[in-house]
């Protein structure tokens, strides 16, 4: 397979090699400029005071969902596929983990973002207080999971092996090693997800989303009540 | 030892005329923002009442504050795992109906409405929605002085079963008064403690609790955590805000704006010093013991030693002097006639009150008692002495009774001595509380005369000393620019 010669164009170029490194770019210095010039605006939005029980049934089901989905993208993209088979994990075991387990996360998060899509436009004290930003990020994720569930369902039997072409793509990418032949004989399903995502990430850092970085981790060993001193001798 | 200082606050209820002037010039000095109009920093509630938010103190429901679970001291809504499994919908926050849905008027219908037949009128406009409200149900003060009684007064969280029957048949004896409340700035903060990302401190020199704004990331659990409910949610900038005792004001060695402003004179402030080593301590003692306990965190400032100690600590003795003449320490540990708001939050609250006798007097002179006759008779009082407890001493009636006592035992002392009659005064009734004419004397100048520099001994933060204050200007504050619309602070 990997041998035969595989015609890419400059489009593959453009999608699988600029578009991402464009995308990184912005995502990491959008990150800090945001950081730098606008602390005051780095929130995870809570609207929670103006709604909560709709945020109940949207907000837990679409973290924990997502949180699982980014975990199973870890193990499926980010680990090579040679460590799954050191493991001892045959092709056919992973798929099957593979797939009941992203597609009971995936549906977890759908159910999730319907709810919170819904509430953002239903309960007016929400709808008018959210800002463009905010529902952008609600459309696109719909947008992302609905493309990644169903590519997950229309390859449900395994004929192909996203262990093979996309993850080795996507390692290459974050090594500083793009390969945009890896892409080229990708459906077309996984291709339009894999695009979303990189829309996601693109308008990320002026979103809502930044908050995501801010998962507090110091505070898991951090003394309960906090002392701060300014600079130099206190009166 | 470890020996800190903390800001203070008396509030003597017997001379609060419920006239919230308090609360608006809170308001209009720090609250008058996008978001935060539904936020009192600074309110004042009719007792017996359900308060603000509504019933804030049912911590069966709203999870406040600190719980001593088999010997170990947890937040009561949970403790660090509690709040990673629920960081994405906190159950026990409050929404913006447990306070009120804020609104305004269309007052410009009234100026630009064309002639017709009938009066323009203004009508109501959420804030939240920008709509026009058909009716308003529940706003600031709904139940100010008793309205809506007895319907809502009952819903008051102190008032449980066995006091229902009473209050319900001494109800046109009816007894109230006003309780100002702010934010305590504990010596144990909840608020700081429940906080994930850091956000919420006490400051070193003087430990007012603050939100950095910069910090904060909306995870909204020091609004549930605080017990007095004082910490709020801001729903336009998404991050919580709290009183600051008026910083700005409190480092040039001002009053907060709501002692500033008290027409009655009823509040004090100042410093005191504690031993926060004893803290912990102090915060896990049975309930009923936790006001004796926070007495004993407080140091005497006078004592040669503590004045040691306090230098060690680098403190300049222009604040060793503030501590010494701080009413704070006075009333509450030296005459020990003030107490804190509901102790067994076992925050320890450093905003005290002294509770107040007139709703005991009302009742007793109306039967046609003298203050003589009263005297006695404190210790028989049911009600309102059972209630004053439950706010105040956790449900440990007797500092509520010597307390009243004292008060009561100045009261006559006073009298004697603006009659004449000083001479024949029975000194007993002094002793029998722990007075003597001297302190009842000085008592009596710190609770009525309450000269202005008595009241407020706040010594200034050399600030010079360690900021270049020139480059530091417009660097604090709650004003917001966001650099583009579309990420709005979004
Ligand atoms: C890493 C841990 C995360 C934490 C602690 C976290 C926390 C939060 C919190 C506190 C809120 C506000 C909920 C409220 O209204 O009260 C929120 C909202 C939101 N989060 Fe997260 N989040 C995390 C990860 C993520 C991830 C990975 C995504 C998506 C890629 C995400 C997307 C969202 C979205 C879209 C909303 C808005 C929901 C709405 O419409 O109200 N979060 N998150
Ligand atoms: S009263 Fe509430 S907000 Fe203020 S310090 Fe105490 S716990 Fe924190
Ligand atoms: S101390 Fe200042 S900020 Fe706090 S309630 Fe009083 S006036 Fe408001």
């Amino acid at each position: 397979m990997q041998e035969a010669t595989v015609q890419v164009g400059i489009t593959d170029y453009l999608f699988w090699v600029a578009l991402p490194y464009t995308v990184l770019t912005i995502f990491v210095l959008g990150h800090i400029y945001r950081y730098a010039t606008d602390p005051m605006s780095w929130t995870s939005k809570s609207s929670e005071l103006l709604e909560k029980k709709l945020l109940r049934f949207g907000s837990m089901p679409f973290h924990y969902g997502i949180i699982l989905v980014l975990l199973g993208h870890f193990i499926g993209l980010i680990i090579p596929k040679a460590v799954h088979e050191a493991f001892g994990l045959s092709d056919h075991v992973y798929h099957i983990i593979a797939v009941t387990g992203g597609l009971f996360a995936g549906f977890l998060t759908l159910l999730g973002l319907i709810v919170l899509t819904y509430r953002r436009f239903a309960v007016k004290r929400v709808l008018a207080n959210s800002s463009a930003g905010d529902i952008v990020v609600l459309v696109l994720l719909l947008l992302v999971v609905l493309a990644g569930l169903t590519a997950t369902l229309s390859n449900l039997g395994g004929s192909f092996d996203y262990r093979d072409t996309i993850a080795p793509w996507l390692r290459g990418i974050l090594t500083l090693r793009p390969d945009p032949t890896l892409m080229a004989n990708v459906p077309i399903i996984f291709k339009l997800h894999i695009f979303l995502v990189m829309l996601l990430l693109a308008v990320w850092p002026f979103t809502r989303l930044v908050h995501v970085l801010s998962f507090p981790i110091v505070f898991l060993r951090r003394s309960r009540v906090i002392f701060r001193r300014r600079c130099g001798d206190m009166a | 030892m470890k020996l800190k200082t903390n800001v203070g606050m008396v509030i003597n209820l017997d001379k609060c005329i419920g006239c919230h002037t308090c609360s608006i010039t809170c308001k209009n000095t720090w609250t008058n923002r996008d978001g935060t109009e539904y936020m009192w920093w600074n309110n004042v509630e009719t007792k017996p009442g359900i308060g603000y938010p509504k019933r804030w103190e049912d911590q069966e429901h709203y999870k406040g504050g600190w719980e001593n679970k088999n010997g170990k001291l947890e937040l009561k809504q949970g403790g660090k795992l509690f709040e990673y499994i629920n960081i994405f919908h906190n159950p026990h926050m409050p929404t913006i109906d447990d306070y009120y849905e804020p609104w305004d008027y269309d007052y410009e219908k009234l100026i630009k409405a064309k002639p017709s037949k009938y009066q323009p009128v203004a009508r109501p406009k959420s804030k939240l929605t920008g709509e026009y409200m058909e009716k308003i149900e529940w706003g600031p003060n709904w139940e100010d002085d008793l309205a809506g009684s007895p319907e809502y007064m009952l819903k008051d969280p102190n008032i449980t079963e066995d006091l229902e029957k009473e209050i319900t048949l001494e109800f046109e004896r009816s007894f109230f008064f006003y309780l100002p409340r702010l934010c305590n700035h504990c010596l144990n903060p909840a608020c700081v403690a429940a906080c994930p990302s850091g956000a919420m401190y006490k400051r070193d020199e003087d430990g007012i609790v603050l939100v950095d704004q910069d910090m904060c990331r909306g995870w909204r659990f020091c609004i549930s955590a605080c017990p007095y409910k004082k910490v709020y949610f801001n729903w336009d900038t998404h991050k919580a805000e709290k009183c600051i005792f008026c910083y700005p004001r409190f480092e040039a060695g001002l009053p907060t704006v709501c002692s500033e402003t008290c027409v009655g004179r009823i509040r004090y402030v100042g410093i005191v010093f504690y031993d926060a080593d004893k803290v912990k301590e102090a915060a896990s003692a049975p309930e009923g013991d936790i006001y004796s306990a926070m007495l004993g965190l407080i140091l005497d400032p006078t004592d040669k030693e503590v004045q040691k100690l306090a230098e060690k600590e680098g403190i300049r003795y222009d604040w060793i002097d503030a501590a010494v003449r701080s009413p704070i320490y006075k009333l509450v540990k030296e005459f020990e006639v003030a107490l804190p708001l509901h102790p067994e939050y076992r925050t320890l609250p450093m905003v005290w009150y002294i509770p107040p006798l007139s709703p005991i007097l009302r009742v007793m002179n109306s039967k046609g008692y003298s203050d003589i006759e009263i005297f006695p008779a404190i210790d028989e009082m049911r009600i309102p002495i059972k209630y004053l407890a439950k706010l105040f001493t956790a449900g440990n009636e007797e500092p509520i009774r010597k307390i009243l006592k004292k008060l009561l035992a100045m009261r006559m002392y006073m009298r004697a001595v603006q009659l004449g009659k000083e001479e024949e005064f029975n000194d007993k009734i002094l002793e029998e509380v722990g007075l003597n004419r001297k302190k009842a004397k000085e008592l009596h100048r710190l609770l009525a005369v309450a000269k202005y520099e008595e009241r407020f001994v706040i010594p200034t933060t050399n600030k010079e000393q360690f900021e270049n204050t020139f480059k530091e200007q417009g660097f604090t504050g709650y004003d917001y620019k966001p650099p583009c619309d579309f990420c709005k602070g979004h």
